[in-house]
Order: structure tokens, then sequence, then C-alpha cells
């Protein structure tokens, strides 16, 4: 996703948009994130780029990274916000809603039934033994996202970027402060070095 | 913040309010709900904390659904229930408008200046939430070397990650880790 990519949107559909070849309804909506959620293990952006983009051609990649570097930029789950805006920018906010259910609904369920399965069997040793591996696979592919994610920024030596990461890695993972009280510190001083820095490239 | 007499009601506040600060999404805010589950609330130990991050990992659908494990263990299926959409709605909400507000306005350059500004912050909250998980599944140096394992297969190759979990079950289930 390249980070200079503004979140413009497509036009508004209300405004009578030629571009968007198809208007999916309600109910194709939500099978469409039903089956993409389903199909995401380990996370549902890839199966989402390939149903909205390649298959059901409902976005151009383009307007695709666009939608995603909003939802990308906004607090909470990142595919969460992006279902919902997806589905209202073709059918208001029923589409949004659509789409909401659709990628949460379904595997909701499934994870329900999970959590009861684990409620009741959780102190067995063999799961127990098991999820503990599971977890430590888990665990790394975590670290796995973090490294990629990190590239540009050592490409870049970005160091007041690499200074921030490091900073807010020891106040919540080491010295275990609230989210709150370290964003309240960590997003405004980030906004403000990205500014300078902004600046200092352009002078 | 803990003295809320319905447990619902505290999953609904916690949650509802860590949706709005859960910048870069579900994986960064695994530290945070560690801290709330684990340490505020004693909802769950720090073993039943990385069994239930590894059933959610297993699962299909957004990460995320490890709030919906989370809310089961403290309520049941009302609990799981409150506790996804609390984490879901707000920003869901806040989304939905800033998306038309963005379809209006057309001013693309705060965006883009946040976004950037936030990518540090995400990834140390993202390597936080691994070392604190890693702080209770990785107990024995077999465990460390799987999850290096795990994280160079995945850092380094396209396997698909679902091989790397079920790979690691095994050798749990087998009594390595």
């Amino acid at each position: 996703m390249p980070p200079e990519s503004p979140p413009v949107a497509a036009p508004a559909p209300d405004a009578s948009a030629p571009s968007p070849p198809l208007q999916p309804g309600l109910l194709e909506l939500f099978l469409a994130f039903a089956k993409m959620s389903l199909a995401g293990f380990g996370g549902v952006l890839v199966w989402a780029r390939r149903s909205i983009v390649e298959q059901h051609r409902w976005m151009t990649a383009e307007e695709f990274n666009e939608t995603f570097a909003l939802c990308h930029f906004l607090p909470g789950p990142n595919i969460v916000n992006l279902s919902v805006v997806f589905g209202s920018r073709f059918r208001g906010i029923a589409g949004g809603l659509a789409a909401f259910a659709g990628l949460v609904g379904p595997p909701m369920v499934i994870a329900t039934v999970l959590a009861a399965l684990y409620a009741r069997y959780g102190d067995i040793d063999i799961l127990r033994r098991t999820l503990a591996g599971v977890a430590c696979a888990a665990v790394g592919l975590l670290f796995a996202v973090v490294l990629k994610m990190m590239m540009p920024l050592l490409k870049r030596r970005d160091v007041t970027g690499l200074i921030i990461l490091a900073a807010v890695f020891v106040a919540i993972g080491l010295i275990r402060w609230p989210l709150q009280i370290v964003l309240v510190v960590a997003i405004p001083l980030s906004i403000a070095t990205t500014v300078l820095a902004r600046r200092m490239v352009k002078a | 913040m803990s003295s809320e007499s319905s447990p619902i009601a505290a999953l609904v506040w916690t949650f509802g309010l860590m949706s709005l600060f859960a910048v870069g999404g579900a994986n960064s805010a695994i530290s945070e709900m560690h801290r709330a589950a684990v340490d505020v609330h004693h909802w769950l130990t720090d073993k039943q904390f990385a069994d239930v991050f590894a059933i959610s990992q297993l699962s299909p659908g957004p990460n995320v659904l490890i709030v919906t494990l989370i809310g089961y263990s403290v309520a049941g299926v009302g609990g799981a229930l409150a506790a996804t959409v609390a984490m879901c709605g707000p920003t869901a909400l806040l989304a939905y408008y800033v998306s038309r507000f963005l379809d209006r306005s057309r001013d693309a350059r705060w965006p883009a200046i946040i976004q950037a500004a936030l990518v540090p912050l995400s990834i140390g909250l993202m390597a936080a939430s691994g070392l604190i998980v890693a702080q209770t599944s990785d107990q024995s140096w077999i465990a460390v070397l799987i999850t290096i394992v795990a994280a160079a297969l995945a850092f380094a190759t396209r396997i698909n990650p679902l091989w790397m979990l079920l790979a690691g079950g095994l050798l749990g289930f087998a009594g390595v880790v």
C-alpha cells in the first residue's frame, strides 16, 4: 500500500456516477463478505482484494487501495472499517450493515462455538499442550508482520519513526502503561515529526 | 472503571473504548486486551489468554474476533456478542462518517500525514503485543525456536500461515513444546 496515496473516495454513488460497472445488492454484499471472511485464515485483506477487485470488479485496484488507506488510518479493526465503508458506498447505511454482518457474523458464530468448546475442554492436558504449540507459531506470525512493516522504515532510514516505534514498544510492552495514555502523547508527537520531516524534504 | 456491577457492561465499556484507540488494527490492540483482561479485570489467566490468542488465529475471519472469545469466557454467548459489537461498532461508525466527509471535502493532505504518522506507532504496538503473548507461550527453548522459525518462514516465504499454526499445534500435541 503506497503511504502517499490519498484516501480520496471514488465518485459517490448517489451522484449518478457512471464508473462502477456493477452495483451489488444487499444480499450480494453480505454473501461476498461472508465468503472472504470465512476464507481468511490469519487475515482477510488478501481475500477482500481478490473478491472486490478481481472477482466482482466492484472497485479498481486504485479505488481499493484508497479505501483501504482510509480504513488503515482510522482506529479499530481495518477490515471491519473497510466492510462498512465499502458497503455504505454502494447501498448507504443498509449496505454498510450488510457487509459488516457478512464479515463478522459467520466467523463470530464459529468463534463462539470454539469458545464454548474451550470453556468445556480447555483443561484437558492434550488440548492445552496443542494450543500452547499453536500460540508459539501464532506469535511468530505476528513478529513476521512486524518485520515486514518495519522494512520500509529501515530502507528509508527513518530514524525518528524507528525511535517512536521503539518508545511505544517499551512503554506498552515492557513498562505496561495503558494504551490511551501512551497514544495521547505519541500521536501528536508522531504527527509533528512527520509534518516537520515533510517540510524539511520540501525545503 | 472496574466497578461496574454487570460483566457485560464492563465488556462493553472496555472494548468500546479500546475500539477507538486501536491504532493499526486488532493485532496492535492485543497488548491492551491482555492488560484489560488479565491485569485489570482478571477475566483470564496468562495461559488462558495465550490459548484464546491461539484459537483466534486458528479460526477464520478477522483477527478482531479474539474479543468474541474473551467475551464468551466472561459472560457466555451474550458476552461474546457484546464484546464483538463493542469492539467493532464505534470505529465502524467513525469510519462511515469520516469516509462520507472525505467524499465531500476531498482534502487528502491530512489523512495521508496522519496515516504516515501512525505507521510507526502501530508497528510498535504490534511488537509489544507479540512480546506479551510470547512471555506466556514461549516458556521453553523449543517454544522460542518454533516462534523464530514461524516468523522467519512467514517473513521470507509465501507459505500459507495456517500450515505453521498446524505444525506448532502438532509439536505441542506431541509434547515437544
